[in-house]
């Protein structure tokens, strides 16, 4: 029962966190591309009550924030609540960015001026860097589940190859699986980019990432599954349902697969989080989606720099959501686990 | 007697072996009067003490003859020395090695004095058989020395006549403006250890980095102490060293340079900030943000020296290229050839931010090649126009371009412009100027897409396959002078970036610069080459064969006890006075 609950509890609270993710466009208050070049790397945007009379307000509002350099040519930034604008809430707002899952032209909340709410600051180039991060959650989150589902439908159609026709089959296909699992991903990913053209719209990018991620990790859930087969195959309904005369193709189906599924399940709340991670990588390396979409892991390319490091502290935010995301897949992987074993233990 | 001739002896003995031992450190303390030594005007320091500065990459050589990477160089310059050398502060021309020199009246011959009784890092004595044989080397096609190229005139090398133990005579094909400057960086080579190897053709195979330092000598301020490979290169003070301060004393009077290796720029900042390096140069903007947050904590001190001669640009690929390999570039120069599109791209570039975002206000806008830096040539008179969408627009429209309703831009024949701009992300402030032209130019209706290559990858596509259609790119000359620079502007040149398959010129206005360029090499009268070359900036930053967009500020940095620093916009920024830095008393003792 407890066991149960972290199931669900972990099942929950991801889901959660994918909601303002997938509605980006209503969630995220401004266009993740736009540049706001008069706020450079500024820090999140402070929500006042009291206007600088002291007095009080029910509406909270934000300051104009200004760009400016002091008397050594530094620059140095300052608020100027001599313009504010009122935060709202459903503010209608029609962003430009075209690369959206779902649209939406209004938004969960945002200013009612000219002045911004920047919840989270912005980056070096004035962009709002809350909206980067549920913008760039599409990128990241959604190359972890395609790449995962990529993997998973070949490790799948491998592994059940090689455990049910066994013999020379099961050497080429295991062998093979051998060779994918010694790639070095990083080096594939330089190779394959190289012999492309240069012209890689964003999403050709996005697509070529999770077709190298995804074909370079089938091997691992192949053999998984592959050991599944050579065990659930020599069983008594399945020798049966073959003395019977059913065809190999039913007999994988409706006998076969079904015994697969757990682990697929299990090997998939593990592959998340991992091919998460491997966008991430590429990304921060400059070989995933490039300028101006954003993903976790370009954002995370600016923690590069030492001075962001020492003074932009907002920078972090991208690698703060991974912790939780991580946690909860394993969490949830490790449920799924314990389960397919009592599953296992009662059968 | 025999008895008294064995003491004699023995005494002879004793006391030659002393005169070995000792001599290098009794000929380190003053110069001798036989020398012709070089005195330096500045502050007297303080002998002794080490100093700590950072490579980010192991030198690949010690040989002057074939080093081209600058790290190799950077050591190189503390080595050896040159026979008239480029002042970097003063960007005039200084008294080495050749104590002076006259030119002919028609500026074909220099006649070049050398200085007496001064010696190499090994004690050997220096005489005109040694710049015979380093030209004669520099010069010899088999050697494939760098250098040829630049004692080149007119596609002809210059021809080196002994006329004297100390005296030497070079002969030019043509008259050649500045020619004195050539000289800067031909470090002159020991014939005393080269001479054999050159002999056996492998003078490019000696010195490299696991050479004995005891096989290595040089006329420079130091001399190779110890190179561990991946951590650091120590040199010591040469002790015979040709310059000496205004009270007298030999220079130089650091002991010791020790050039620790350090991979990033990032990391230098870090050991920087921790004390562990003492001076440090070619820092980016950023970083030298962070540093100054706390300089005054740290006792040290930040020097921005404004923008020096390096400029970042982009620039369209308008070689030659093959319609069956690169059909889709070869489409797309139709639109980079036309004057105007590349003039409406650079009105939409937004340069003041691009200072403002990429280098924290340490960088100046450049509209042609010529940056403030290079006050000697800088044509004040080129047009700075501000950013306009407006004209940009026009300027577009008038070739045929035009927006659809969905705002992309479409050429005559309705194809959207869409291109892509090569970036190499390493270079960090590099790679945030491209994303931001990018964001410009999507003001304009243009789709660019960036795309992030190794430094190499982009110099290969560059540079040999031609396989691009947009690049961001910085050069930075050695020279505040253009005669350098003749290979970058002239058709043909090496480093014609944008057009190297390109025989002849191709539009009138590359004739013009073609031209301008050649003949200036030949003027003597500084006036005539000034307007010659303030009209070349004109046509550059006219036509845009490439765009100019901004001179990041030289940023420099050393601990507040470094004596003698007087960083330079140009050459070795920190390191070109090194024979004059010194620890002011109170630190030099803690080192």
């Amino acid at each position: 029962m407890i066991r149960n609950k972290k199931l669900w509890v972990s099942a929950g609270a991801l889901v959660l966190f994918q909601v303002p993710v997938v509605g980006a466009s209503f969630f995220a208050p401004y266009d993740p591309a736009a540049q706001n070049r008069d706020v450079p790397s500024s820090p999140p945007t402070s929500v006042h009550f009291a206007d600088w009379r002291g007095r009080f307000h029910l509406r909270p509002f934000v300051c104009r924030w200004v760009g400016d350099t002091n008397s050594s040519g530094f620059p140095s930034s300052h608020e100027d609540c001599s313009k504010t604008s009122s935060l709202r809430f459903f503010v209608h707002n029609q962003t430009a960015y075209n690369r959206q899952v779902l649209k939406s032209s209004r938004h969960l909340f945002g200013t009612d001026g000219t002045e911004k709410l920047f919840l989270l600051g912005t980056d070096e180039y004035g962009r709002d860097q809350f909206s980067r991060l549920l913008y760039g959650g599409q990128t990241s989150l959604g190359a972890g589940f395609l790449a995962t589902g990529l993997s998973l439908g070949l490790g799948l159609v491998f592994g059940c190859i090689a455990g049910y026709l066994g013999s020379w089959v099961d050497d080429v296909v295991m062998r093979t699986a051998e060779l994918f699992m010694a790639l070095p991903w990083i080096y594939l990913l330089f190779m394959v980019r190289a012999f492309l053209p240069l012209n890689l719209e964003a999403r050709q990018a996005f697509l070529l990432l999770i077709g190298v991620i995804g074909i370079t990790g089938w091997a691992r859930p192949s053999r998984l599954i592959r050991g599944v087969v050579l065990s659930v195959k020599e069983r008594a309904y399945v020798l049966a349902a073959r003395g019977f005369g059913v065809s190999h193709v039913s007999l994988i189906r409706r006998h076969i697969l079904p015994e697969a599924y757990s682990v697929v399940l299990t090997q998939s709340a593990l592959l998340i989080p991992q091919y998460i991670l491997a966008e991430v990588t590429f990304s921060f390396l400059g070989l995933g989606v490039g300028e101006p979409q954003p993903s976790w892991g370009n954002m995370l390319a600016n923690l590069q720099s030492y001075y962001v490091l020492k003074a932009h502290w907002w920078m972090f935010s991208p690698g703060l959501v991974l912790l939780p995301v991580f946690f909860l897949f394993y969490s949830l992987a490790d449920s799924l686990q314990r389960r397919v074993q009592i599953i296992d233990l009662v059968n | 007697m025999r008895f008294q001739s064995k003491r004699g002896c023995i005494w002879i003995w004793i006391f030659s072996s002393w005169l070995t031992l000792a001599a290098p450190s009794l000929a380190a303390q003053t110069a001798e009067a036989h020398e012709d030594v070089l005195t330096t005007a500045g502050d007297v320091g303080q002998r002794g003490g080490h100093l700590v500065v950072s490579l980010h990459s192991d030198p690949k050589t010690l040989n002057p003859v074939n080093a081209v990477d600058s790290y190799s160089k950077q050591t190189i310059g503390l080595l050896f020395a040159d026979l008239i050398h480029i002042n970097p502060y003063t960007e005039h021309s200084d008294a080495a090695l050749a104590k002076s020199w006259k030119t002919s009246s028609d500026g074909k011959h220099y006649t070049l004095e050398l200085r007496r009784g001064i010696r190499f890092s090994d004690g050997y004595p220096f005489n005109a058989e040694d710049v015979m044989f380093s030209f004669k080397v520099y010069l010899d096609e088999k050697v494939h020395s760098p250098q040829r190229d630049l004692l080149e005139v007119q596609g002809k090398p210059i021809q080196v006549r002994k006329l004297g133990p100390y005296r030497v005579e070079f002969d030019l094909p043509e008259p050649y403006a500045a020619a004195e400057r050539l000289f800067d960086s031909v470090r002159i080579l020991p014939r005393h250890l080269l001479q054999p190897a050159y002999e056996e053709g492998k003078i490019s195979q000696v010195w490299g980095m696991g050479t004995h330092p005891s096989e290595v000598a040089g006329l420079g301020p130091f001399r190779l102490k110890q190179y561990v490979p991946g951590q650091q290169i120590v040199l010591e003070r040469n002790p015979y060293y040709w310059k000496a301060d205004s009270s007298g004393n030999r220079l130089p009077y650091l002991d010791e340079i020790a050039f620790l290796i350090v991979p990033t720029e990032d990391a230098e900042v870090i050991r920087f900030e921790a004390g562990d390096i003492d001076v440090i140069s070619r820092i980016g903007a950023d970083n030298y943000e962070a540093l100054a947050r706390d300089r005054h904590a740290a006792a040290y001190q930040l020097q921005d020296l404004g923008p020096g001669l390096e400029y970042d640009f982009l620039f369209f690929n308008l070689n030659s290229v093959d319609p069956q390999k690169a059909p889709e570039i070869q489409r797309k120069q139709a639109w980079f050839r036309k004057p105007e599109f590349r003039q409406a791209v650079s009105a939409a570039i937004d340069r003041d931010a691009i200072v403002r975002l990429v280098y924290q206000r340490r960088a100046t806008p450049v509209w042609d090649q010529v940056t403030p830096g290079n006050k000697m040539w800088l044509n004040a008179a080129v047009p700075h126009p501000p950013r306009s969408l407006d004209r940009a627009t026009g300027l577009l429209r008038s070739v045929g371009f035009c927006r659809r309703p969905d705002g992309v831009l479409v050429d005559a024949r309705g194809q959207p412009v869409a291109f892509s701009i090569l970036t190499n992300p390493s270079n960090v402030q590099r790679t945030k100027m491209a994303t931001l032209i990018q964001d410009d130019l999507s003001q304009l209706g243009m789709q660019v897409h960036l795309v992030p290559l190794e430094f190499q990858a982009v110099m290969a596509r560059v540079f040999d396959s031609y396989d691009y259609e947009a690049a961001v790119l910085g050069l930075v000359s050695g020279d505040a002078d253009p005669n350098p620079e003749i290979n970058v502007w002239t058709t043909g040149g090496g480093t014609h970036l944008w057009a190297l398959t390109d025989k002849e010129p191709t539009t009138d206005w590359q004739t013009e610069i073609d031209h301008l360029m050649r003949t200036q090499t030949a003027m003597l009268n500084h006036q005539e080459r000034k307007r010659a070359y303030d009209r070349v900036q004109e046509l550059v930053a006219q036509f845009d064969p490439v765009i100019c967009v901004v001179s990041p500020h030289v940023l420099v940095g050393a601990k507040n006890a470094v004596g003698g620093f007087k960083p330079a916009v140009m050459g070795d920024y920190v390191l070109w006075n090194a024979d004059q830095l010194f620890w002011r008393p109170n630190v030099a003792a803690s080192r």
